[in-house]
């Protein structure tokens, strides 16, 4: 908006009486186009605009007299007149960001976009230090910066609380748990135990917003990653553990008594898995673009649900380990895992993962691999069925389904289904005679 | 303790040092029976007679020589300048000869020089009465530079400029002589040179600067805190060398900074010292560092609308804080 004042029109001209107007408001006025008709004791003479634009308010009406210098009319320039800057013509650095903000509003939203993600050297820098999720930052500066004070001032919500009950859902108190769809290959370091500040706040009210943790997020990542790489199959087979049951049955109460920890299922399926995994290696493999790699050891990765993180820690050379020794290994791993002193070492290197989806029900996943494995193996939950036996009666047995998802670029159909047989096989031989150790 | 002018600080750094050393002497123009255009020499020749407050010829680069001799033989000239200004022919003696004396002797000679010389603009000087010097020298190793705001550390740094062994430039800002007064210590008072000194303590901006720029940016700095905006103000003091250590701490405390001077801008000193911010605290900063300072423009006009185009103010220095600020 630009004015239109009053011009001495004379050395000791000090005031002006406005005759008449020549333009009225709403009129387009081309720079100097008289606008009007000013007398003064000395000289009548007319008024030029300054300005290309329209007239948009006439603040001195005709008749009457003003003092040299008042302004008499406003006139809006054509197109948005820049924001005066600071006459020095010296810059401060924030002028662009200023300039932005004193535009009418207009490119305050790809702009605010642009500043919103861009994170200074010092706010990068803090919020790594200190754990922060800089996503969830609320920016103060021009066009919604995230800045150093901002970092200063944020306080996270009560440490260790995992968004949303779904996690809390998965815990399971004695057994080694697990979940439906396993496979989250997530650090268990202390350092990254999620900060979740109160969710609410911003959410409409039939909505809850569950703040993502880092934990999530990772978990996210890597399921979006696997699934996209590798072509996943799947493959079913049941198996009847009858023999299996009746053995830990007899055998649990002795067992804790000698070893002070429990005898579940896994220890048992993780061994069949382990010895069908020796006799058909290509399962236990990575691809890797113009090769695959067939690992010789057998680390078996098994996921384990924590109160604040899933953590998948393996056992390593499980092929090494007995009944026993497995039961311990889980155990033990299970035990790290809940207190948080896996190390780095504990989950990494894994080349199978086997899953206890069974844990709480489920008779049917479809587990997505642990890149950059080739394959994973859920156990389902163990059920009472009647089955029809190979002579054709019927008898009421203890059935279990096997789960496999496999890497179709490794794997395919027969060698998948060979092992999943050799796997049945080892499992509905296991029965009283099957020694522990 | 007494509050004195600038100008007065200046007079008894030098009378008090006379006293004190019989080498040190004043050469220059006027400096003697006039007492100095300023006045700042006034009532020493009485004092100390005219072998000891030396009136010269208009001869800058005589002035310079003949004390760069004096101080290679022992003696501990003080050489006024009368104009910073007019300092351009006393450049090779001082740049090819002072500063290099050292160096080139290997210690056998050294050269315990001080130049005065008034500088600074807003006083309707014109392009000869007006200019900031500071950029052309301080680039140039062997010399120091120092260009005190207040009157307790134009006595300070005087003194400690005329014990230096080595050349100083003292550069005193003549809009400065008779408008600031503060509290200036008696007897012997040194300011250490390559010492910056924070005037303000602050948590959201920080603001660097030497000269009478201190004394708008000090004004400056208190709007703004009306305004919610809580300023950290380095005074530099000495322009060469320049205090590192503080000059990236200060950066380091609000990641925000403002380096603010009356000369041009493009090569002056704010242009290292925002190159030393860069170097050594990158991941400390929250905004690109910012310099608002004089106009590429020969300094300065002499229409008063003109130089108060040029000159910084207090309004243009807070405009640019609180843009800081805002970022």
């Amino acid at each position: 908006m630009a004015e239109v004042r009053m011009p001495k029109l004379g050395e000791s001209v000090t005031e002006g009486t406005i005759g008449k107007w020549l333009k009225q408001v709403g009129d387009s006025v081309y720079k100097y186009e008289p606008i009007a008709e000013v007398t003064t004791d000395k000289v009548n003479a007319e008024i030029p605009s300054d300005f290309d634009g329209v007239l948009t308010a006439i603040l001195v009406a005709e008749n009457e007299t003003v003092k040299v210098g008042t302004p008499l009319a406003v006139i809006a320039e054509e197109g948005q007149a820049a924001a005066s800057q600071n006459e020095t013509g010296a810059t401060a650095a924030a002028e662009p960001a200023a300039q932005r903000a004193s535009d009418d509003g207009e490119a305050q939203s790809p702009e605010h976009d642009a500043q919103r993600s861009r994170y200074s050297p010092v706010v990068l820098r803090m919020s790594q230090e200190r754990g922060i999720d800089i996503a969830r930052i609320k920016g103060s500066g021009i066009a919604g910066r995230v800045t150093r004070k901002d970092v200063l001032a944020y306080v996270p919500g009560k440490d260790g609380e995992s968004a949303g009950g779904a996690q809390a859902a998965e815990r399971k108190q004695g057994d080694v748990a697990t979940l439906p769809s396993a496979s989250a290959y997530a650090a268990p370091d202390k350092s990254e135990s999620p900060s979740t500040p109160p969710a609410s706040g911003e959410a409409p009210e039939r909505e809850e917003w569950l703040p993502v943790t880092a934990i999530r997020r990772t978990i996210a990542q890597r399921m979006l990653q696997s699934k996209q790489q590798a072509p996943h199959a799947w493959m079913m087979v049941e198996v009847d553990v009858t023999p299996l049951a009746r053995l830990r049955e007899r055998e649990k109460k002795a067992f804790k008594q000698r070893e002070g920890i429990d005898l579940t299922y896994l220890p048992f399926f993780i061994k069949a898995t382990v010895e069908a995994l020796k006799e058909f290696p290509l399962v236990n493999s990575t691809w890797a673009e113009d090769k695959i790699i067939v690992k010789r050891d057998l680390h078996i990765s098994i996921a384990v649900a924590t109160e604040n993180a899933l953590v998948v820690p393996v056992i390593k050379h499980a092929d090494r380990l007995s009944v026993s020794g497995l039961a311990s290994a889980i155990s033990e791993l299970a035990q790290r895992a809940r207190s948080g002193k896996l190390t780095l070492d504990d989950v990494q290197g894994g080349t199978f993962t086997v899953n206890n989806t069974g844990a709480f029900g489920s008779i049917l996943s479809q587990p997505i691999i642990n890149a950059p494995q080739a394959a994973i193996l859920t156990v389902e939950s163990i059920v009472r069925r009647p089955v029809v036996r190979g002579d054709d009666s019927i008898a009421i047995r203890s059935m279990v389904n096997l789960c496999m998802s496999l890497d179709h670029r490794v794997l395919d159909g027969w060698v998948s289904g060979q092992f999943l047989r050799a796997v049945k096989l080892r499992l509905e031989q296991m029965d009283e005679q099957t020694s522990l150790y | 303790m007494t509050v004195k002018l600038y100008i007065d600080a200046i007079r008894d750094a030098i009378q008090e040092e006379m006293r004190r050393d019989d080498s040190v002497f004043v050469l220059g123009e006027d400096v003697g029976v006039r007492g100095g255009v300023f006045r700042v020499t006034q009532g020493l020749i009485e004092e100390f007679g005219e072998s000891r407050i030396m009136d010269t010829p208009l001869a800058e680069s005589a002035i310079a020589g003949v004390a760069i001799g004096a101080a290679a033989y022992g003696l501990k000239p003080i050489a006024e300048i009368q104009f910073a200004d007019f300092i351009m022919p006393a450049v090779n003696q001082i740049i090819s000869e002072a500063s290099k004396m050292r160096y080139r002797s290997n210690n056998d000679w050294h050269c315990p020089l001080v130049i005065r010389a008034p500088y600074g603009g807003g006083v309707h000087g014109a392009l000869y009465h007006s200019q900031s010097l500071e950029a052309l020298f301080y680039h140039v190793p062997g010399l120091k530079i120092v260009m005190p705001a207040t009157a307790a550390d134009a006595k300070g740094l005087l003194i400690s400029a005329i014990r230096d062994p080595d050349p100083v430039l003292f550069f005193e800002h003549k809009g400065l002589y008779r408008l600031v007064k503060d509290d200036v210590p008696d007897g012997e008072h040194t300011v250490p040179i390559g010492i910056a000194a924070t005037r303000r303590q602050g948590t959201d901006i920080t603001v660097i600067t030497y000269g009478l720029m201190v004394h708008h940016a000090m004004e400056a700095a208190q709007e703004l805190e009306s305004e919610g905006v809580s300023t950290e103000l380095l005074d530099l003091r000495t322009v060469a060398p320049l205090d590192r250590e503080a000059i990236v701490s200060a950066a380091r405390k609000t990641g925000k900074v403002l380096i603010v001077h009356e000369d041009n801008k493009t090569g002056g000193v704010g242009a290292e010292v925002s190159a030393i911010i860069a170097e050594e605290a990158l991941f400390d900063l929250d905004a690109p560092i910012a310099r608002l300072c004089g106009p590429d423009i020969p300094a300065m006009p002499f229409s008063p609308p003109q130089e108060r185009f040029y000159m910084l103010d207090p309004d243009k220095i807070a405009a640019a804080m609180r843009q800081l600020a805002a970022f």
